[in-house]
């Protein structure tokens, strides 16, 4: 009994050559209190020489687990507990760890997450990438090494080679540092890099030229790339081969292209229902083509984002009002920063801001990070003094208000933060937590309270059983309904979402994105929306405006800014957004 | 063959009822109730060391508030012809230099450094959480001129400064002019601590939802910031009550802490460093008492960090 | 660099004048007549009051006192003791003591405290391990001056390893008892110390890179971990000086060692007040300096704090 082996879209390996990497049978679990717990069960694919291949999957999938598995770099308690890792015919999972020192970087080579802890902070970036080399045979002690150093981080495109040897960690941007890390993943030619969510944590422009550059020098060294990364669309675009992961399992493996367009399994039709910068796309294409395609198969908690952004667009005539309900006027902020050197400099984060939110309607502030849209939402939330200009609310200067005036204004007007895991108090329980804006308001008594956090508790789709339970016993997305409970409970007009969902996986994204669209068209609330992530823009919001470095440098409806959009760094965002290579349809 | 997936990379769907689609983000409620507290507490319990420090700190405050239950023997009554007397079934633990009983002195001293113990502590936490918190929460030049003051204190050495304080005021040396004297310098690293805890809890948006409420500055200090930054203080008062204890100790070895008319361990270490060849037992057994009940503390002070601190909990 | 060693040279000009008026204040906050209260129970000679009413300037205001103390801190007069003897005088004798012993004490403490600690965290929850933890809690629990005996009684006397005493001069061989019981005091710290920062270290994502990137597991320990886990030690040690100094007292006084920490250990035992506030002053401005010293040490060791905005 034989397999054929039918590489189908490889550029680098003809039909029948030796793969290079074969997972058989993948078992992997970790030691916890409670016994093994497994993390990976049964996973098989293959690498050929030269391929890119792409695993995808939401966090807790075990697709990290499974890369870490390859190059035996496993948490303490992880263990590969059956199968076999086979790398160039070599089994991995039997190889002692003296003879693992000779393959990882010189074979194998790795690019990990976060660019911000993968760098010693105390050594300097010469050191850093001259230990590789030298660990790896590939240049002697010294100024050999640093000669070397120096066209490694060339290679890598970071400009003054020379002068950044001497330079640390902390003095790199994230994009700069993870130009580093694949500088030094890359040094030795290894046959394989393992890259784990290379670009998560980078702004997209960065994402975009950073995986363009990777691209371009593994295809030139031949070497294979094993993706990891939760995003269907940049996994598409970047890899021949998607490999699908759910629940430590392989769900769904094939050619990018014919995955996304024929997406089998439910689960695999689920993420491309769900994924954002797919369904941006796919609403590109379907103004032209009305395509349903690829609806998600019905199921209760299945949610297809395109289905909800078109509701959202046929209510809106009706709710939109044209009372502006905030207008902001040439809104301009001002810090002054500690540099060091006994004084301080002013630097402006929002440079004379001016927008209009219509009553009912979802305005987006798009912008990469340091651009101060973050900054946008604490002035109009009067966290934050303006430096000049002004933020009005139903007419109302918030400058003019006494503080009196401005607790109540605090009621109609409620944020919505990120961090899943910063955004409600550890100590409080989901009722105290939810019940917290109308004790502060002294709305109702005891029992109306209790009745109020009751109702809104199935607002947000939440069990009631939930009352008397702590903030860690809840997942990211339940995190995050219930701070918008806590939004909601005084019956606001206007609701901040920073981020609101950036934090959170694509199809608890999907479905707090449905939920906020739910409640808008349910409450008639005026949300501004700000986020980092235009597809997600594509599917909520009636305007946008885009900043860069303070300022708003395109603004107009959604439609008109995606389609024919007039700002170069708008055009750049656009471009960036994963998966535009894409041909969805046939 | 269905259950064996290709190597292949033609196009592969897993068998659905091999991997059956689950809820997305379905609640499970935890069997338990969590939070930082309610998990230090179970934590705690399931600890032999918490029980073993707890036994030992339960019976040293039996000891201080009710010495006479575990000797009928007068600390002062001191007998000159036992002078460096050992062991006997009148006196278990021999007598001192003076002809005092080793046992009853022990058991008397007790008191008083738990007393010097606690309300230094006492002293230490409060003027320390007061200070941290107004200089983490108020920022700006409530937090530069504090954080200055707190510099300063911490620039002298606790002990070294309660020596000179205790120098100085030769005539009035008592359980609470030594408390005073090593709790006026030992309480910055309580301000610290917190100050800098409140520092990182202040911007978490927990906070910031707060105060877009409209919930007063106050009101987010007590209700949502202080709760939050406080378990490292609980941690570091429990090792400082161990501290404090040393300290009195130390200053009373060097002739500078509680006068000779009181019973402490310290003293009647003290006392005995000249038999040190003649009669090393009555400076043994003051010795291992101080030591024993040093270490309670310090352990229940690992116990409780251990609970607190997820970091040191991972560590464990 | 050069602006972190100015912002932190410009951070000590009030805690060296806040820590001087702070002790200054404590001798004069004194009900009473100071040089009564001074003088303690026993009557003084009247030519030691005189001097000490000369050398505090009794009839002065309050600031003007504490400048003309000032004045004699920097010109290097600090009084004289009780002896007649000049404190400066006395310091300059004894001070090359004290430093030999502290540094042997400090080697001793940090060279044992992190290879255990380093060794302890590399095989955590191991026999190695849980026994360093019990040892070290035990060491921290019994306090210098009951280790100083116990250790001067085994070794000093019934084992007669050392001398029980130090002998005048204080040779080399003679300190090194007395310096390990003086690095006890810090060394069980030391220990944990380490210990948590290389389980720390050991989870870091910096570590597992360098894993990834071909090194060898010794010198992942040794560059990536080990130079990491020393940043918050040496940062103990620096602020670890006050302990330090005062188990110097304790240990000078019971080994006789002729130092800094005997002389005080005397003052205070003869409760020669002027004397010990002249000592002390002397040692507040010493560890202050020692933790300028350090902190410019950490930020060698940490290019963050260096380039800290």
């Amino acid at each position: 009994m034989t397999e054929i082996i039918e590489p189908t879209t490889t550029r680098w390996s003809e039909s029948g050559t030796r793969p290079l990497l074969e997972i058989k049978d993948l078992h992997v679990g970790f030691a916890t209190q409670n016994g093994l717990v497994s993390a990976v069960s049964g996973v098989n694919f293959t690498i050929m020489p030269g391929e890119t291949v792409a695993i995808v999957g939401e966090s807790g999938s075990g697709k990290s687990t499974t890369a870490h598995a390859i190059i035996d770099l496993l948490p303490g308690s992880g263990k590969v507990t059956g199968g076999q890792i086979l790398f160039d015919g070599l089994d991995l999972t039997a190889t002692s760890d003296r003879d693992f020192e000779d393959i990882r970087g010189t074979l194998i080579g790795f690019v990990p997450q976060d660019p911000m802890s993968n760098l010693n902070p105390v050594l300097n970036i010469g050191f850093q990438v001259q230990e590789t080399l030298v660990a790896n045979g590939k240049a002697q002690r010294g100024r050999d090494a640093k000669a070397k150093a120096i066209k490694v981080l060339q290679q890598a495109g970071l400009g003054d080679a020379a002068h950044r040897l001497r330079q640390y960690p902390h003095q790199f941007s994230g994009g700069m540092r993870q130009r580093v890390l694949i500088g030094i993943g890359l040094s030795s030619t290894p046959k394989l890099l393992i890259a784990d969510e290379p670009t998560s944590a980078l702004d997209v422009t960065v994402q975009r030229t950073i995986l363009d550059h990777l691209a371009k020098l593994t295809r030139e060294s031949g070497t294979a790339v094993l993706f990891i990364t939760h995003d269907l669309g940049l996994a598409a675009e970047r890899a021949e081969k998607l490999i699908v992961m759910y629940k430590g399992k392989v769900v769904e493996s094939g050619p990018s292209v014919e995955l996304l367009r024929n997406p089998q399994h439910p689960y695999t039709r689920r993420l491309v229902a769900a994924a954002p910068s797919l369904a941006s796309r796919r609403i590109q294409s379907s103004k032209v083509v009305p395509d349903r395609a690829y609806a998600a198969p019905s199921g209760v908690e299945d949610v297809d984002l395109i289905a909800a952004a078109d509701a959202r667009i046929d209510r809106l005539p009706a709710s939109v009002g044209a009372v502006p309900s905030i207008v902001v006027e040439n809104l301009t902020k001002v810090f002054h920063i500690n540099t060091g050197k006994l004084r301080r400099e002013p630097f402006t984060a929002v440079d004379s801001v001016s927008f209009a939110i219509a009553k009912g309607t979802t305005t987006a502030l798009v912008g990469e990070s340091g651009s101060g849209k973050s900054t946008v939402a604490r002035l109009i939330l009067k966290l934050e003094n303006v430096t000049s200009g002004s933020v009005s609310v139903d007419g109302e200067d918030l400058e003019r208000l006494g503080s009196r005036e401005l607790f109540a204004l605090r009621r109609r007007m409620q944020p919505v933060f990120q961090d899943p895991f910063g955004s409600l108090d550890p100590l409080y329980n989901i009722a105290s937590t939810i019940a917290e804006p109308l004790v502060t308001h002294r709305v109702g008594n005891r029992k109306e309270q209790h009745a109020r956090v009751l109702e809104l508790l199935d607002q947000v789709a939440l069990p009631v059983a939930l009352m008397d339970r702590y903030p860690n016993e809840l997942s990211g997305g339940q995190r995050q309904r219930v701070a918008i409970a806590r939004a909601l409970a005084l019956k606001p007009d206007i609701v901040i979402l920073d981020e609101a969902v950036s934090a959170l996986d694509v199809l608890v994204q999907a479905q707090i994105l449905a939920l906020l669209n739910e409640l808008q068209s349910e409450l008639n609330l005026t949300y501004l929306f700000i986020t980092h992530d235009l597809a997600v823009v594509r599917l909520v919001a009636d305007n946008v405006c885009v900043m860069q470095k303070g300022k708003i440098v395109e603004a107009g409806s959604t439609d008109s800014v995606f389609d024919n959009p007039r700002d170069e760094y708008t055009k750049e965002l656009l471009a960036a957004i994963p998966g535009a290579g894409i041909q969805l349809t046939v | 063959m269905p259950s064996n997936p290709p190597l292949s990379a033609t196009h592969f769907v897993a068998p659905i009822d091999e991997t059956p689609l689950l809820g997305v983000d379905t609640v499970s409620i935890a069997a338990r109730k969590s939070n930082l507290y309610l998990d230090a507490w179970r934590d705690v319990r399931g600890r032999p060391l918490f029980y073993i420090s707890g036994a030992i700190i339960l019976l040293i405050l039996v000891v201080a508030l009710m010495p006479k239950l575990f000797t009928r023997i007068d600390p002062t009554y001191c007998n000159l012809d036992l002078s460096n007397g050992g062991p006997s079934a009148a006196h278990l633990l021999g007598s001192t230099f003076q002809g005092c009983d080793v046992y009853a002195r022990i058991i008397f001293g007790a008191g008083t450094s738990l007393a010097v113990g606690f309300i230094v502590t006492a002293l230490v936490t409060l003027v320390g959480v007061v200070v941290g918190a107004i200089a983490g929460f108020y920022g700006r030049w409530a937090d530069a001129v504090l954080s200055r003051v707190g510099d300063i204190f911490f620039s002298i050495p606790y002990i070294l400064a309660a020596v000179v304080i205790m120098s100085l005021f030769s005539s009035a040396r008592n359980v609470w002019t030594i408390s005073l004297a090593i709790g006026a310098f030992a309480w910055p690293s309580t301000a610290r601590i917190l100050r800098g805890q409140i520092l990182s809890v202040k911007n978490a948006d927990y906070v910031t939802s707060a105060t877009a409420l409209g919930v007063s500055p106050s009101k987010i200090l007590l209700k949502h910031v202080l709760p939050n930054s406080i378990a490292p203080v609980i941690v570091i008062t429990t090792i400082g009550l161990a501290a404090a204890i040393v300290a009195e100790s130390t200053l009373s070895f060097l002739g500078v802490g509680l006068g000779s008319g009181t019973i402490s361990w310290g003293n009647e270490i003290s006392n005995a460093q000249g038999q040190l060849r003649t009669n090393p037992s009555s400076l043994i057994y003051p010795s291992i008492a101080l030591s024993v009940t040093v270490l309670a503390f310090i352990m229940m002070g690992e116990v409780v960090r251990d609970a607190l601190d997820p970091k040191a909990r991972a560590r464990r | 660099m050069v602006w972190y060693i100015l912002r932190r040279l410009l951070q000590l000009i009030p805690v060296f004048f806040g820590a001087t008026l702070l002790i200054y204040f404590m001798v004069f906050a004194l009900p009473g007549d100071p040089i009564a209260a001074l003088a303690g129970d026993r009557g003084l000679n009247p030519a030691v009051i005189a001097q000490l009413r000369a050398h505090y300037h009794l009839d002065q205001p309050f600031i003007i006192q504490y400048l003309i103390y000032l004045r004699g801190i920097f010109t290097g007069d600090l009084g004289t003791s009780f002896s007649g003897q000049p404190v400066s005088q006395i310091l300059a004798a004894t001070f090359p003591v004290t430093l030999r012993l502290t540094i042997l004490a400090v080697i001793i403490e940090s060279a044992a405290g992190i290879l255990i600690g380093l060794v302890s965290g590399l095989r955590k929850g191991k026999l190695f391990d849980a026994s360093a933890l019990v040892v070290s809690l035990i060491m921290i629990s019994i306090p210098i001056f009951v280790i100083a005996f116990v250790s001067q009684f085994i070794f000093g006397i019934k084992l007669a390893w050392a001398p029980p005493t130090v002998s005048e001069g204080a040779p080399w061989g003679d300190l090194i008892l007395p310096a390990f019981v003086l690095a006890t005091v810090s060394f069980a710290y030391i220990v944990r110390l380490t210990r948590a920062s290389v389980i720390e270290n050991l989870s870091e994502d910096f570590v597992r890179t360098a894993t990834a990137k071909g090194l060898s597991r010794r010198r992942v320990i040794r560059v990536h971990i080990l130079r990491n886990s020393m940043i918050p030690v040496v940062t103990y040690i620096g602020t670890d000086f006050g302990t330090l100094i005062v188990g110097a007292t304790v240990t000078e006084g019971i080994f006789n060692v002729p130092g800094v920490g005997r002389t005080l250990y005397q003052a205070i035992i003869r409760g020669e007040a002027p004397t010990v506030v002249s000592f002390v002053t002397v040692m507040v401005i010493i560890y202050v300096v020692f933790n300028l010293l350090i902190d410019l040490l950490y930020g060698l060791l940490d290019p963050r704090i260096r380039y800290a905005k």
